[in-house]
């Protein structure tokens, strides 16, 4: 148990001593009831924690896969009187299958498509659990399931179940924790907050994505077994479209990104009929009308408007400032830095590349050669194709035709991330941080690729994984703080707009990258903070680093890179030197246009 | 068996036409506000119950009746339109809230309704008080026919409307490009206003004529919308051609499906046939492979 993790403390004291406070007699024994009952949605809900307020999947199908855990469980102790523990550990396979398939039809889907999916998924599940009578007993349900047997001690009575429910949750939310501060976490939020931007921090979207629906439909089985157990006695109508509603809004009116959020939602959306019973009829529209109100006007749920009314009184009150880092080494426009020199080895080489979109040529057939320790530019005008270059050599694009050859390589056509794993890093042209991330946290996805230790290892705790995860934060502040950043603390989206070029060029060398790819990294600065990235970028050159980049700004052009490439119309007119190429009469026509034409 | 076949056709045509109306409404507003409505379908429902109200209540002719209830569903539109997307327009990467917001409107609305009206199905008699037609020796329900009418009537005035009057022009403009359209002069508000009550009262127009073939409940339309939400996808989403052609294809196949295949499973088939095209073609058969921009 690692410091952070004591926070936690108080709620479980909460939850382990709540049934204590319990009226007496049948009142109490009814609350219990309950309460057992948001235990198991708890953890289902955490299910969806992971996936909509981590990873950013949308899925209306969580009360399916509660559904079938809960089933697969029942149908395994009643029908087959299959053992206790086995039949728990069925459950949890066969619903993390169906997870991976849904995930698997995702993948190509986003957001709309995917909810409707998941809809989809939902009411087929709840079809079969209705119609296929001969194993599920249809409307009747199933009835006599069993409660648990620990070491030879059987748990029976409600108050014993409670106490295993809350041993449950405390499994699940351990493991979603756990989930959420490794490496794979950063490529869950990274994959919720740019797709594009962490496929090309050598993130696999394909196996994040999976992993995401396959940890929800785990905590939902989880959660079903425990509801099964826990009331006794299932029936297809618990495991419906609302339910799975249900479960959203429990995710969302607590908190979709936290934990005690989450629990606190399912435990307020499982009495609330309670609380409203006084209303009648009324409460379920009441109800409706709730999750709108939440969901419109407190995007991040009860807990995190809790969380930032703590965060308001530390800052006015208690005066809590914002810490900036004065380990950054400073930057000046003046300094002077020795440079190494370019070698002859090619590093990076193009040959007749080409990228047609429908019958527009973007890139029709160029060729050049970025050698080791070169700073190579790209110039050329507006439309001439060069995004485009930039696009297809990391992977975001398909080529046309012709080939990419990196150390030697063929890499034409591989996918981004693993592109980017083979030493291949980038910025964009407009800027794609993670923006509800911090500056850290930004770049600490840079190092994502380096970690080792894999989903096994981060749930059982592997000392390797918090070794990997406490270097990757101390070099992302190592690299912040040479590049001479100093609010590592901030959030992304809050950065202005200069600061976050420093962070994105920050998260695409923490890796020690190969070969940098930069897409008009000035664009947008001024005079003075141009001349402030000329130093950084010297300070990245001096590190050995290999760069390609985009840009307009001549004099910058001309200050730091030693090899330049002109394009104009998806060809390459000219190359050699930056003075040299402004010479070119080719490219004064390109940039100018004909002579004869204007004179 | 060839006549079985014919009246199932008729029967398919008329349930997958309500599911195109629908989905024209889902397409409407998904391609100008960006967000799909899953309160959708329950415009359907408060239709059906003007209807019934307008009917068996006030007694009106059942042709004025028509006019009113639809008209009064486009302006519920409006209303939710107000207060579910105005306050929240400019929060625009996040669609997410405002599609779980359009969630809990629906069950907010359905309860609503099954307070004003009460629990027990309301029935509605079907326009033409005849139990079948015959037409070349097959018989068949005329309130299909009706069905089948009044959508193709709706539908081609609805494309004239949008292909060949200024505002139809002025709202596909702000569909495409809020921003130009309102620098152009065009009152984007009126027209995202325009656009929820035309795609509500197609909604409400859906449940009045589906409602004698069934029976009017606060839930009706949430089960309808579903399928007709597949019906949107298949067509591609943001083509009006597509939600018909889907509409069309989804309302036979289910009914097909249900009689030669397995009752049980009727509501199944459009979520296989979502699935199918999902995994084989997921733009649907009218809709446009959109690459990402970088």
């Amino acid at each position: 148990m690692t410091r952070p993790m004591l926070k936690f403390l108080p709620f479980l004291l909460i939850l382990v001593l709540a049934p204590l406070l319990l009226p007496p007699g049948r009142l109490g024994s009814y609350y219990l009831t309950l309460m057992i009952l948001s235990l198991s949605y708890s953890v289902a809900a955490l299910g969806l924690t992971v996936l909509l307020g981590y990873s950013g999947q949308i899925s209306l199908a969580q009360a399916a896969f509660f559904g079938i855990g809960a089933y697969t469980f029942s149908l395994l102790t009643v029908s087959l009187h299959a053992g206790f523990w086995i039949s728990v550990l069925a459950a949890l396979v066969l619903t993390t299958g169906f997870g991976l398939l849904l995930g698997a039809i995702s993948l190509r889907l986003d957001s709309h498509y995917l909810a409707l999916v998941t809809i989809g998924f939902q009411i087929i599940t709840g079809l079969v659990l209705n119609n296929w009578t001969a194993v599920t007993g249809g409307a009747n349900g199933v009835a006599n399931i069993p409660r648990p047997n620990i070491f030879g001690f059987q748990i029976d009575s409600d108050l014993g179940f409670y106490w295993f429910s809350v041993a449950t949750l405390v499994l699940a939310a351990y493991l979603v924790y756990r989930l959420r501060h490794s490496r794979m976490g950063w490529a869950l939020l990274a994959l919720r907050e740019d797709e594009i931007a962490a496929a090309a921090n050598g993130i696999s979207l394909f196996w994040t994505k999976i992993l995401a629906f396959a940890a929800s439909a785990f905590l939902a089985a989880m959660g079903g077994v425990l509801f099964a157990s826990g009331a006794l006695y299932i029936s297809p109508n618990v495991f419906d479209f609302y339910q799975s509603v249900s479960f959203f809004a429990m995710t969302l009116v607590g908190g979709q990104e936290s934990i005690v959020g989450t629990t606190l939602g399912a435990w307020l959306i499982t009495f609330l009929p309670e609380v409203l019973r006084f209303l009648h009829a009324y409460y379920i529209a009441v109800y409706g009308l709730m999750v709108v109100i939440v969901v419109l006007f407190m995007p991040e749920g009860l807990y995190g408007m809790l969380l930032r009314g703590v965060d308001l009184f530390r800052r006015r009150v208690l005066g809590h400032r914002e810490a900036l880092d004065t380990d950054a080494v400073p930057l000046r426009a003046d300094a002077t830095q020795t440079r190494p020199v370019a070698s002859n080895t090619p590093l990076l080489e193009i040959r007749d590349l080409a990228k047609h979109f429908g019958g527009i040529k973007a890139v029709d057939g160029i060729s050049l050669t970025v050698n080791k320790g070169d700073v190579a530019v790209l110039i050329g005008p507006n439309g001439s194709g060069k995004t485009t270059v930039l696009n297809v050599l990391s992977g975001i694009y398909s080529a046309t035709r012709g080939s990419i050859r990196f150390k030697g390589r063929e890499i034409t056509n591989l996918a981004s991330n693993r592109i980017n794993r083979l030493g291949i890093s980038r910025t964009f042209q407009n800027i794609r941080l993670f923006p509800e991330m911090t500056a850290l946290e930004n770049v600490a996805v840079g190092c994502y690729k380096t970690g080792t230790v894999g989903l096994a290892g981060t749930l059982l705790s592997r000392p390797k994984g918090y070794r990997e995860e406490a270097a990757a934060m101390e070099k992302a502040r190592a690299t912040l703080q040479l590049l001479g950043f100093v609010r590592p603390d901030m959030k992304a989206k809050n950065l202005p707009y200069g600061q976050q070029r420093v962070v994105e060029i920050a998260r695409a060398i923490v890796s020690d990258p190969a070969l940098l790819l930069l897409d008009e990294p000035a664009a947008g600065m001024n005079h003075e903070e141009t001349q402030v990235l000329s130093q950084i970028l010297y300070r990245i050159h001096s590190l050995g680093v290999t760069m390609l980049l985009i840009e307009h700004d001549m004099s910058f052009v001309a200050s730091v890179a030693t090899q330049a490439y002109v394009m104009d119309f998806g060809n390459k007119i000219s190359e050699g030197s930056v003075s040299q190429v402004l010479t070119d009469p080719a490219v004064m026509t390109a940039y100018l246009g004909d002579e004869v034409e204007y004179a | 068996m060839f006549s079985e076949f014919i009246q199932l056709t008729v029967a398919g045509l008329a349930v997958g036409s309500i599911y195109a109306l629908i989905a024209l409404g889902f397409v409407l507003i998904y391609t100008s506000v960006n967000v799909v409505n899953f309160a959708q379908g329950d415009f359907a429902m408060i239709g059906a119950y003007f209807m019934v109200s307008l009917v068996v209540g006030a007694h009106l002719p059942w042709w004025l009746a028509l006019i009113v209830a639809v008209a009064a569903t486009g302006a519920a539109g409006v209303l939710f339109q107000l207060l579910i997307f105005q306050p929240v327009r400019n929060r625009s990467r996040n669609f997410l809230p405002v599609m779980i917001a359009t969630v809990g409107a629906s069950v907010f609305l359905e309860q609503l309704f099954l307070l004003i009206y009460g629990p027990i199905p309301l029935q509605l008699a079907p326009i033409f008080a005849v139990d079948s037609v015959s037409i070349a020796g097959v018989h068949v329900y005329p309130q299909y026919l009706v069905i089948i009418v009044v959508t193709a009537l709706m539908v081609t005035l609805l494309h004239w409307f949008m292909e060949h009057t200024r505002l139809g022009k002025q709202m596909q403009a702000t569909a495409q490009d809020p921003d130009t359209a309102r620098l152009m002069g065009i009152r984007v508000a009126w027209m995202a206003a325009l656009t929820f009550a035309i795609s509500t009262a197609l909604g409400g127009l859906a449940g009045l004529l589906i409602a004698p073939v069934y029976t009017v409940t606060a839930t009706m339309g949430s089960s309808i919308a579903l399928k007709a939400f597949a019906a949107a996808i298949v067509g591609g989403f943001s083509s009006m051609r597509g939600a018909i052609v889907g509409g069309l294809g989804i309302g036979l196949i289910e009914t097909y499906g249900a009689t030669y295949i397995s009752g049980s499973y009727r509501d199944a088939y459009p979520f296989i046939v979502l699935i199918i095209f999902l995994i084989f073609r997921p733009h649907g058969l009218f809709g446009e492979k959109v690459s990402q921009k970088v």
